[in-house]
This record gives C-alpha cells, sequence and structure tokens, in this order.
C-alpha cells in the first residue's frame, strides 16, 4: 500500500559508525562586519551525509534555539550549479579532488576530526555573509563578451556548420566550467584566468565563436583585470581544486587568444 | 451545471464531481482554428505588433532565469524591450534547468529513422495520456528544430560525430533517435547559451539583471498584473517594480515533497503568489515521478539525485525473484533475477515510459523484493552491455554519471549494478495559460515547468529543455508584445494604492513569521508536509488517502502559525526567513494538489488513482468525465477553490487505452 512505499528515513547508519565532528566557522553578520572563527561540535554526523547537509544538521539545531544559523549558499546539491563553496581546512571545496562542496561526503572524514570552514578569500569576491560571497565579478566578465552575437531566429540549420568531434570535445570540455569560483580562492593572487581561459577557449574552440573570437578574448581578459582579479602566475593550483576538471591550458589558449588579438586582430 | 462555449459541446460533469455547480463557463484558450500545421503560422499573423521603435518604452519583467526566463528576457531585449530579469540565486546562471542531465528533443529525423514534427506531436500527445491540447504540442514540436539550431549557433557544444555532424540518441519511451545531448550535462550548455544570449543584452543595454531578490507578490492593477513586490535577500530591502507586462518562469513545485530532484532553493512561491492574485492554477495533482534515482540514505537527506534517464538506455532493470533475497547483487544468478519490465514489457522493455517504471518499481518493492539494505531499490545494471560494447563505450556515454553514483553511495557501477529508485522530478502540472501562455490574469505570462500547457499529464524524456527554451525563444516573444499592441495601459506608477496594498501584505506576513517564535524548523515542518504528499499524493492515490491529507494538512499549516522557529530580522540576509515563506506557501499550495488529485477520479499519465486501473494495473483513463483541464481558482486560505474546466478536443489523435506491451 501507499506508506510502505516511502523511503526508509530512519538512517542507515548505526551508532556504532556515527562520528563526532569538531568545526571552526567563519561567522560574519555582513560585509562590513567583523567577522571570526566559531565553534561548533557535532556528535551524531553520518558518513553518509553530504558536508552541506552536515551543516544543515548543525544550522537546525541553531535554529531550534533561536540562534542565526550558518549562512552558506547552495541549490542544486549535485554539483553543477556552482552554487555552492567553501574553504574546508584550507582547500577550497575540500579534500576530494573533482568534488564540489555538496558533493563531498562525511565518509571522507574522521570521527574526531576538526574542520576550518571559511569562505572564499579574494578582494573580488566580497563577503556577503558568513559564507556567502558576491561572484557578480564572474557575471560582469561574461557580459564583457563571453558570448556569441547571434539572435533568437537567426540560426542557420544546426548541421550546416561541421564541427571536428575533437574540437567539440575540447569545447565541452572547456565548457564544464560551473562558475563557482574555487579557481580564484585557491589561487595565492586571486587570478580569475581560469574562468576566464574557460570560456574564450570553448567559444574559440567553434566555428561559430570564429567571429568575435579577438574582440571576445580583448574585453573579458579588459574585465578580468578591471575587477580586481590577480595575475596568473602558472601554479596550476586552480586546476587542481577545480570540481569539474578544467585544464590550465586553457589558460595558455587565452594568452594565445589574447596577445595574437592585441598584435593585429580586429576589436 | 456547467456552461458550455457556444462553438463547443457541454463535457458531461464527472458523476461524484462536488464543483460542478461551482463551475464557471468553460475556460476559453484561444486555440486558432484551422489545421493543426497551420495553427501558430496563422496566430503569428494575426498578432499586433510593436514598432521597433517604440518597444524600448514597455518595460518587460521576467522572474526566474532558469531556460525559460534566459531565453525570453534575451529574445525580448533583442527585439528592444526594456526587459528586467530577477532571480534567487547570485548570479542568473544558477537555476536547476542546469541538471538536466540527458537531452533536448527536436524533430530534426537527422538519422533518417522517421521522425516527423508530427509524430513528435503524436508522442508527445500519447505520452502525455491525452491530457494535453493538440494545439499546443503541435507548435512545441514545430519549434522543437528552431530551437536545436539556435542553440548550436550560440556555441552549445552538442556531442558531434567523427564527420562533425551532431549526434543523437534515443531516450525514454522514444522509438526514434530525437534526442541531442551535451555529455550528460545538456541542461547546463543549454542555459549557459541562453544566460550568454540575455548577458549579451545586459551589454546592449536592454535587460536589467536583479539577482539575489525573491518574487513575494504580483501587482494587479485594473485587472492586468502591472508588475511585482520583491525582496532584495541581502539587505531585506521590501521593493516595488512596475511593468507593462510580467512573465512568471519559476520552475514547478516538486519541492512539495521536500525530498525531490529539484533544487533545495526551487519553490512554488512566485507561482502561488500569483495565484492568490488571480490566476488560475491547473492539473497541480499532475507529477513526474522518475524512475531512476539514487535511493534515501537517510533523514539527514536534503534532497534527491537523479541518474539521467538515458542510462536505461544500456542498463537492464531487475530485482530478485525470491521475496528477501538479500545476497549480494552478483552473487545472485542469472536464473533468479527477475527483469520484469522486459518480462512485462516485450517490446519497450527496459525504455517504458516513466510512470510505468516507477510504478512497477515501487510493485516490486512492496512485494518485498527490492534491493538493498531498505527493500527500497531495484538494479540497473550495465553487465551485459559492459561485455558486449567494451567499458570503453559505456565510459563515454556515462562517465560522469557513474562517477556521481560512485560519489554519493561509495559503490562502483562498474563492477555493481547500481540500485535506483523512484522520486519525484518534475511536475506537470502549473498555472494555467492560454495558447498564449497568457495566465487568467491579462499581462500575467507564465513560461516553462511553471505553467501546465504541454505535457499532458505525463511528460516524455528531453521535453522539458525543449518546452522551456521553446515558450522562450519562440512563443512568448511572438505573444508578450501582441498583449503589448492590443492594451491600453492605464498608469500604474509604483506609489500606486495597488503596490501600497501588496508591498503591506508582504511586510505583515514577514512580520509575523519573525514573530512566531516558536519551537519547529521550518525544515521540520516542510519535511512534515514531504512525507504527508509523498504517502498519499505519491504515485498512487487512493479516494480515502486523499480525503485523510486533506484533513491533515490544515492542521499542520495551523501548527506551523503556532510554532515555527524563524531567528533573526527582516533588514539583512536571513535564510531561514525566505525558507519559512515558501514553506508557509507549500503548506497552503499542498492543499489543492491533494484537491486536484481527489476531484480527477480517474488515472492518466502521472496520476495514478487505485481505484482507477486496468486489470494488468495500468492507469485507467476516464475520458467521458476528465477529458479537460482542472483550473483552480483562489478563493481565500483553506477555503475551497473554485473549479473551472477546460474541455481537450483531439481532432487529430483519438485517444486509444496506452499499451507499452
Amino acid at each position: 500500500m501507499v506508506a510502505q512505499s516511502r523511503p526508509s528515513l530512519k538512517g542507515s547508519h548505526s551508532a556504532a559508525n556515527s562520528m563526532k565532528i569538531r568545526l571552526k566557522v567563519w561567522r560574519q553578520k555582513g560585509p562590513d562586519a567583523e567577522g571570526t572563527l566559531v565553534d561548533y561540535t557535532l556528535n551524531d554526523v553520518s558518513p553518509d551525509m553530504s558536508f552541506l547537509e552536515m551543516l544543515d544538521v548543525l544550522n537546525e539545531s541553531l535554529i531550534r534555539s533561536g540562534k542565526d544559523p550558518v549562512h552558506f549558499d547552495s541549490d542544486c546539491r549535485e554539483g553543477i550549479c556552482g552554487s555552492c563553496g567553501m574553504m574546508i581546512n584550507g582547500k577550497a571545496h575540500g579534500p576530494l579532488a573533482g568534488t564540489t562542496t555538496c558533493q563531498l561526503h562525511m565518509r571522507t572524514f574522521q570521527s574526531g576530526d576538526e574542520i576550518v570552514v571559511e569562505p572564499w578569500r579574494a578582494q573580488a569576491f566580497p563577503v556577503v555573509r558568513d559564507l556567502v560571497i558576491d561572484r557578480s565579478a564572474f557575471d560582469r566578465i561574461i557580459v564583457a563578451g563571453g558570448f556569441i552575437s547571434v539572435n533568437t531566429g537567426a540560426a542557420p540549420d544546426a548541421n550546416a556548420v561541421l564541427v571536428p568531434k575533437q574540437n567539440a570535445d575540447m569545447a565541452m570540455d572547456a565548457a564544464a566550467c560551473i562558475a563557482c569560483g574555487a579557481c580564484v580562492a585557491q589561487c595565492k593572487n586571486a587570478s580569475a584566468a581560469l574562468f576566464v581561459g574557460a570560456k574564450v577557449s570553448h567559444l574559440a574552440l567553434l566555428p561559430q565563436g570564429n567571429p568575435e573570437r579577438s574582440r571576445r578574448a580583448i574585453r573579458m581578459v579588459q574585465q578580468m583585470d578591471a575587477e580586481g582579479f590577480g595575475s596568473c602566475s602558472n601554479e596550476g593550483e586552480c586546476e587542481a581544486v577545480c570540481p569539474k576538471g578544467i585544464s590550465i591550458s586553457n589558460i595558455a589558449r587565452m594568452n594565445r587568444e589574447f596577445t595574437k588579438a592585441s598584435f593585429g586582430g580586429t576589436h | 451545471m456547467v456552461i458550455a462555449t457556444p462553438e463547443r459541446p457541454a463535457v458531461k460533469p464527472a458523476a461524484p464531481s462536488r464543483f460542478s455547480e461551482a463551475s464557471g463557463p468553460m475556460l476559453d484558450a484561444r486555440i486558432p482554428g484551422g489545421p493543426l500545421t497551420e495553427k501558430w503560422d496563422l496566430r503569428k499573423f494575426e498578432n499586433k505588433l510593436v514598432a521597433p521603435a517604440n518597444r524600448r518604452r514597455f518595460k518587460i519583467i521576467v522572474v526566474g532565469t532558469g531556460l525559460a526566463g534566459a531565453s525570453a528576457a534575451a529574445s525580448l531585449g533583442e527585439q528592444g524591450y526594456d526587459v528586467q530579469a530577477f532571480c534567487i540565486h547570485d548570479s542568473p546562471r544558477r537555476a536547476h534547468s542546469i541538471a538536466a542531465q540527458g537531452g533536448i528533443n527536436a524533430a530534426k529525423n537527422y538519422k533518417n529513422d522517421g521522425d516527423s514534427i508530427y509524430r513528435l506531436f503524436y508522442d508527445t500527445i500519447k505520452g502525455g495520456d491525452y491530457r494535453a491540447r493538440e494545439g499546443n504540442v503541435y507548435r512545441l514540436a514545430q519549434v522543437s528544430v528552431d530551437i536545436l539550431d539556435q542553440c548550436v549557433a550560440q556555441g552549445v557544444p552538442f556531442a558531434r560525430e567523427y564527420g562533425g555532424l551532431i549526434d543523437n540518441r534515443s531516450f525514454g519511451g522514444a522509438q526514434v533517435e530525437r534526442t541531442f545531448y551535451a555529455r550528460g550535462q545538456t541542461g547546463q550548455q543549454l542555459l549557459l547559451g541562453a544566460y550568454q544570449a540575455m548577458m549579451r543584452q545586459v551589454q546592449a543595454g536592454s535587460v536589467t539583471i536583479v539577482p539575489r531578490r525573491e518574487m513575494l507578490d504580483l501587482v494587479v492593477v485594473d485587472g492586468h498584473a502591472r508588475g511585482i513586490i520583491a525582496r532584495n535577500l541581502v539587505t531585506g530591502e521590501i521593493e516595488r517594480h512596475t511593468a507593462n507586462a510580467v512573465l512568471l518562469c519559476t520552475g514547478g513545485y516538486g519541492t512539495v515533497f521536500y525530498l525531490s530532484t529539484n533544487a533545495v532553493n526551487s519553490n512554488v512561491t512566485g507561482a502561488w503568489r500569483a495565484h492568490k492574485r488571480g490566476a488560475y492554477m491547473a492539473n497541480p495533482c499532475y507529477t513526474q515521478i522518475h524512475p531512476t534515482c539514487i535511493p534515501v540514505s537517510g533523514d539527514h537527506q536534503s534532497k534527491l539525485t537523479l541518474m539521467s534517464e538515458s542510462l536505461r538506455n544500456n542498463g537492464r532493470i531487475w530485482v530478485p525473484k525470491n521475496k528477501g533475497d538479500r545476497r549480494p547483487p552478483n552473487s545472485i544468478p542469472e536464473a533468479e533475477r527477475d527483469y520484469y519490465l522486459e518480462r512485462k514489457y516485450p517490446s519497450f522493455g527496459n525504455l517504458v515510459p516513466r510512470d510505468v517504471a516507477s510504478r512497477n518499481a515501487k510493485e516490486v518493492c512492496d512485494d518485498g523484493r527490492g534491493a538493498g539494505d531498505s527493500g527500497l531499490s531495484v538494479y540497473l545494471d550495465f553487465r551485459d552491455d559492459i561485455t558486449r560494447l567494451g567499458r570503453d563505450v559505456i565510459e563515454a556515454r556515462y562517465g560522469n554519471l557513474f562517477e556521481m553514483y560512485n560519489r554519493i553511495t561509495g559503490e562502483d557501477p562498474y563492477a555493481q549494478p547500481m540500485r535506483i529508485y523512484p522520486a519525484v522530478h518534475y511536475t506537470m502540472g502549473g498555472l494555467w495559460v492560454d495558447y498564449h501562455l497568457q495566465s487568467s490574469v491579462p499581462g500575467l505570462f507564465v513560461l516553462g515547468e511553471a505553467n501546465f500547457s504541454d505535457h499532458g499529464s505525463n511528460r516524455l524524456g528531453a521535453s522539458a529543455l525543449m518546452q522551456g527554451l521553446a515558450d522562450g525563444y519562440f512563443i512568448a516573444p511572438y505573444t508578450v508584445p501582441d498583449y503589448i499592441a492590443s492594451t491600453r495601459f492605464s498608469a500604474a506608477p509604483v506609489n500606486h494604492p495597488a503596490f501600497d496594498e501588496a508591498e503591506t501584505r508582504v511586510d505583515d506576513q514577514l512580520k509575523h513569521l519573525l514573530g512566531v517564535k516558536g519551537k519547529t524548523t521550518p525544515r521540520e515542518f516542510h519535511r512534515r508536509l514531504g512525507h504527508l504528499m509523498w504517502d498519499y499524493v505519491g504515485m498512487a492515490r487512493t479516494e480515502a488517502g486523499l480525503q485523510k491529507v486533506l484533513s491533515e494538512i490544515p492542521a499542520l499549516r495551523e501548527e506551523f502559525w503556532r510554532d515555527v522557529s524563524v531567528p533573526g530580522t527582516n533588514d539583512y540576509m536571513n535564510k531561514s526567513l525566505e525558507y519559512a515563506g515558501r514553506v508557509a506557501d507549500y503548506l497552503e499550495f499542498a492543499e489543492v494538489m491533494a484537491l486536484d488529485a481527489l476531484e480527477r477520479a480517474e488515472s492518466c499519465g502521472g496520476h495514478f488513482r487505485e481505484e482507477s486501473q486496468t486489470p494488468e494495473g495500468e492507469a485507467l483513463r476516464d475520458d467521458e468525465n476528465f477529458a479537460h483541464v482542472a483550473a483552480w481558482e483562489f478563493t481565500g486560505v483553506g477555503t475551497e477553490p473554485v473549479l473551472h474546466r477546460e474541455k481537450l478536443d483531439f481532432e487529430n489523435v483519438h485517444p486509444s487505452q496506452r499499451s507499452y506491451k
């Protein structure tokens, strides 16, 4: 009958494998307020919880006692929307490679671990509240030129222009960026080169993006500088923490596109 | 009695309906006359136009920046209107359209396998179990080919063949290969295409992005939608925004079940508050339960993760033949496995439509043959195709999905079968709209999943992306200008009394939520509501169950307003306050959803009433009494809504009992 079809909402973990986690979480009321690390201890964390579900549990207990919960952004909770992200023990999105914070599970940690949780730190990403930051600089970089100019209704047949499979695949590799900002957060210069390089590459690799490639490279790079992101010094930390595995070869391609455009491209 | 419009025959009201007396005249969907294939062309020609130089004088508010919202904002911006696009996220690129994995349908017939616009139309009407409008669906199939062209031109990196042509594949329920995809990230790439087109209009000065805002009321002046009240989610400030037309592109209401595949911020608030201002809510009981999701692991669970249905192309679904068989899957011999979909539906096998696959999974689990510790999952096994095609091929097709599964469950699907279970995924119901996508409030248009229009009682795989983009790129840009050109606008400045009244209402509710200072969190109420809805308004519904839930929802709502705990204040970022408002709306919305399920005493598509099934246990429609859209008019919280009906005419496709045998 109907009622028995409900997924079991009893935890599948027994008390034996529940974990004790000590947290130090960055709390900051607003952009101009002073922030500080605050200690919390959770005694019954399931290894099957995601990192954000663990914070949900913390927040539930804070709300029940009338206290402000820890604010953080999250939405899809399946690693694709790019909303979530925090420094977990100094590493963007935590210890697992190729993993967003929402897809990080507590089985990655040991009972008794202390975990320090901080927001992305970058001049171009001001803190809004606690772990919530303002990433609108990324949107402004796209506005500057991260698109192909084609009005609705003006497109030729989808198969009119052939795209070699390897180009389509490389374009897809670059287009997989979710604009979470981990690259910026991990970089000691707070450079946005991986984010910008990914978009420049995605569009430059496709014939549809070719007519505007010079203009696009120049404008996006100029906007990136104007937003206060630092320069790239080729350390590769961005690639190491990128949850989508975006390659730094996209930064090289961006530099090539920018240099070519600067020396005689049309823009 | 039901009053029929003159040109349409009266429909017999359902015998047990309590709502016949309250019904007004049949709703008019403004579907053009003439042959099916010419309706849309005819209407486009009939539509009034706004001259290019005049367009920038008209303001259009778009709420929500998923596929429907972003594509509409971009397209109307390109035409020259003054567009404001609102979203609750920090960036308009994050809407939940981004999570769609599988693909988008387009009737291109690139595979020369018998596809056509008519076949896509036919499949969609049939898949929707004859509860969608022929006129709308044919138009959807027509523009599907333009959508694909548009997306390719924007640089969406669709999968390609070695010759450089676009690749495509077959997708749940379809017997032709008409689904186009960008790895397992089609929704993301299509959304980025629409987002980038919209951002181009920001540069051009025709679109303004208003992020981190939540629409909390619709402002209606002289019967027309003329603006919204929005809360700035960073500062808490309540803002008034005026416009000539409002486009709601706010997505579906799947999170009424608490656990669903929707994003955790997905909500019904925009749609529900418009409903309370006069927009009818249509067929809210039509929900789609997706058969291939990762099973629940514990009560901490905040959402369910979908595994793309495309996996069913290469995976075989089975459970043990014997009840209570808890052996690891690889130790269960072939002879003791029940490939129940292949057994029961030999011609479609593992590719039966979503509702059929979901109900069958529930049935085998209810029978005690489910997999995993909870017994609430079934196996999706890739062993045979890994052997036949090689691991490389499977990895190329599903690599990222397998990785995601492994990350969440800690199990390796290359070595042992996945475990899957149905979860709420998509809602076919939504605000009622006519052929122009205009709601029952003139000037309020509803696009994408937020409207009810094109999927009937069940949506086909890879059709959500298609419909969202159809509405935004190719339909609203024709019908919204027609509305603007044919309307004489009265003055509706932000100091109009209607704005005062709406702002006061919003403000009062926020203060009320903060003032309760109870002991129970909004999430706890949401979870309890979700349990009720899953138990009684989920995969299978009964009259008794629906009656029961209809008495429990008001009690839970009453408890909410007595005991909810919302810390903090209203003058800075306060996510508990945002969430509490959304839960409050769900506690009202749930009632009309259950009522609609009760009123529709037939089974159709995703709506399964146990009282109405074939001897084989399939959904049994009652065309005589229910070949209509049920559109509910709000009359007050806790008071019975008024039921309006729209008759569905089938002139081209003859409704038949679905059979996937």
